[in-house]
């Protein structure tokens, strides 16, 4: 093969072809670049936020409730978006719940994900009465409100990171196994995989080795769309008061706190945590919205 | 079509008994009610007695007979907190959610159709983006946050709607509604917009793809090509094609609506049947999250019948002959 024909299958590998996709859209990757900056501002709030505000020593009970731009009592910190009632500056409670709720939202994601494609792989290759059954209840499952099954669990397992993970993944696995054996069924007749079959390959590696990364696309959109769901509804359950302890205060439980301090005009308390929390699951709408008219044949633009 | 109807009802008895014993399993057989029922220094004696009157002494399955037997003739037990049966509790509340939940539903159909449909039409143009962009914003904003910054733009700095409550009702058939009145509506519009957006937003899209998919079709070039006018292309040939996810997310998503209208219900002081089981689970009332779990299933069940049967309707393809779907 000359290097003139290797460039041309360079060209052609589907990696690229996506990529030039992708890019096609300049919402798109504006919608990639605010998640990257926001997933970089969870992982870096201990070092970006000015204060720690989970550290009592630090917070001044006189600074409560102060609007935004205000300067501390000792002069030393400017508020940028205000403070709440303990005079903890909400920037830094946001880069630190910010960070809570990227680690459950992707946490929870990563292992419905791992759950429901390994079940939906099963059913999706061999058929037959696990398939049967596994899509009975799949069926049930994505019948039941998401909010309900997550709602249930947490009041009988109680509060807890663990516990909203656990929950979490309970409501959404069916998603990603149904998506998954859909796939799986159609890939599974294709030529490719008989010859696997032909060739004397053992079952786990023609599972795993060739029809997975056959199946990862869509499951990629799925995904995109779920971590998303997953942010919106830990932020929603600890908003009722059902998801975390207020030790570990994420997104909706800074906006349940603003929530009484609303009525007396002071905005602030919640209003920034909700936008921080609009914002990641605008970006990753964005991006998941893009990934599936990339990856989805059906619309392709001509 | 007799032979469709009945399989589908039979299946629905089906699920319905499947998800009487899950619910069962998890709200019951997961750690005891008594517990919290009998004071903490009570003997092993009391305890044996209290088991007994609440027949928590019997095995698992007989348990679930009783409940079962019960649950047909419509007793699910009584609330710990209140006393009086979960299934009266939750009824009387019912009316309250579907009203917010229906109007909802008819705020996210009559804007999100024709939106989707003109989105749809024009892909390419400033409305049409911006119709979608619209979408994908309504698609991620929390709608509990939403809820709060409703309050507080139109009840706190505008002062022009109140916060919460229902406000006064008319009674209509023995139904107290707000949508009678002025001041119902008043009480209605701000929690009914917020629990719509998330579902305008999804049948947007909805509309705009089918469109965009009907359009490809060879029977809209074809009807094209016989001179027929855009209006009666779009009007009867796409629209027709389109209604029919329309129907189905607009049937399933009806249960959803309801569901979640537990997080509207507690932002607005809605006095509906969400508000209820939120604060049951926080005070551990077992019969009554017990009795809004049935309840909301087998709403469940019969909205995904009679969308199955509109369906039929819609697509002469399904249930005729005896395979189906």
């Amino acid at each position: 093969m000359s290097a003139a024909d290797q460039a041309a299958v360079m060209r052609d590998h589907p990696l690229r072809r996506w990529i030039r996709a992708y890019a096609d859209s300049r919402l798109a990757l504006a919608g990639l670049g605010l998640l990257v900056l926001i997933v970089a501002a969870a992982i870096a709030a201990p070092w970006l936020a000015p204060q720690n505000p989970y550290d009592l020593m630090q917070l001044d009970m006189l600074d409560g409730r102060l609007p935004p731009g205000s300067v501390s009592g000792d002069g030393e910190l400017r508020y940028l978006l205000g403070t709440d009632a303990q005079g903890r500056d909400m920037l830094s409670a946001i880069l630190y719940g910010l960070r809570i709720s990227v680690v459950v939202g992707v946490a929870a994601t990563l292992l419905a994900l791992l759950v429901g494609m390994t079940l939906g792989l099963v059913a999706g290759y061999f058929g037959g009465r696990f398939d049967a059954l596994l899509m009975r209840v799949v069926d049930i499952q994505l019948a039941f409100p998401s909010i309900l099954t997550a709602m249930i669990l947490l009041a009988l397992f109680g509060q807890g990171i663990d516990k909203i993970i656990i929950a979490l993944v309970a409501s959404q696995w069916a998603y990603y196994a149904r998506t998954t054996r859909s796939v799986a069924m159609v890939e599974a007749d294709k030529a490719y995989i008989e010859a696997a079959r032909l060739l004397g390959l053992s079952t786990l590696r023609i599972v795993f080795r060739h029809l997975l990364p056959n199946c990862l696309p869509p499951l990629m959109v799925v995904a995109a769309l779920q971590v998303a769901a997953a942010i919106a509804l830990e932020a929603t359950l600890s908003f009722l008061g059902l998801g975390l302890p207020v030790t570990e205060p994420s997104l909706g439980l800074l906006i349940a706190n603003g929530f009484q301090y609303l009525y007396s005009g002071r905005y602030w308390i919640s209003l920034f945590p909700g936008l921080a929390l609009l914002l990641t699951l605008l970006a990753l709408n964005l991006v998941a919205d893009q990934l599936r008219d990339v990856l989805n044949p059906r619309l392709r633009k001509s | 079509m007799p032979f469709f109807i009945l399989r589908r009802c039979l299946q629905a008895v089906n699920v319905l008994v499947v998800m009487s014993l899950l619910v069962f399993a998890g709200v019951y057989a997961i750690g005891s009610p008594l517990d919290l029922l009998v004071d903490p220094q009570a003997t092993t004696e009391d305890l044996a007695r209290a088991a007994a009157a609440l027949g928590l002494d019997q095995p698992v399955w007989v348990q679930y007979g009783r409940f079962l037997s019960r649950a047909l003739g419509g007793d699910l037990g009584d609330s710990f907190i209140h006393g009086s049966p979960a299934i009266g509790l939750i009824l009387a509340r019912l009316p309250a959610t579907l009203e917010l939940a229906v109007v909802a539903m008819l705020i996210a159909v009559g804007l999100g159709i024709p939106l989707g449909l003109w989105a749809g039409l024009h892909p390419d143009t400033v409305g049409g983006r911006t119709i979608m962009a619209g979408s994908i914003v309504g698609f991620s904003l929390p709608t509990f946050w939403v809820g709060l910054m409703l309050i507080m733009v139109f009840s706190v700095q505008l002062g022009w709607l109140p916060a919460g409550g229902r406000g006064p009702t008319t009674e209509l058939f023995g139904l107290p509604l707000s949508v009678l009145s002025v001041e119902g509506w008043r009480h209605l519009i701000l929690p009914a917009t917020n629990l719509a957006l998330f579902k305008l937003a999804l049948i947007i899209r909805l509309t705009r793809s089918g469109t965009r998919e009907a359009l490809q079709q060879d029977y809209v070039r074809f009807a094209r090509a016989k001179g027929l006018s855009t209006g009666r292309v779009v009007g009867v040939h796409v629209l027709k094609n389109i209604l029919i996810p329309v129907v189905t997310v607009v049937g399933m998503e009806f249960g959803s609506l309801v569901a979640f209208s537990v997080v509207t219900e507690s932002i607005f002081a809605w006095p509906g049947m969400g508000k209820l089981l939120l604060d049951s689970i926080t005070q551990l009332d077992r019969p009554v999250v017990l009795a809004y779990l049935l309840l909301i299933v087998l709403l469940y069940i019969v909205i995904n019948l009679v969308v199955d049967l509109v369906y039929a309707l819609l697509d002469p393809r399904v249930g005729r002959g005896g395979s189906g779907r």
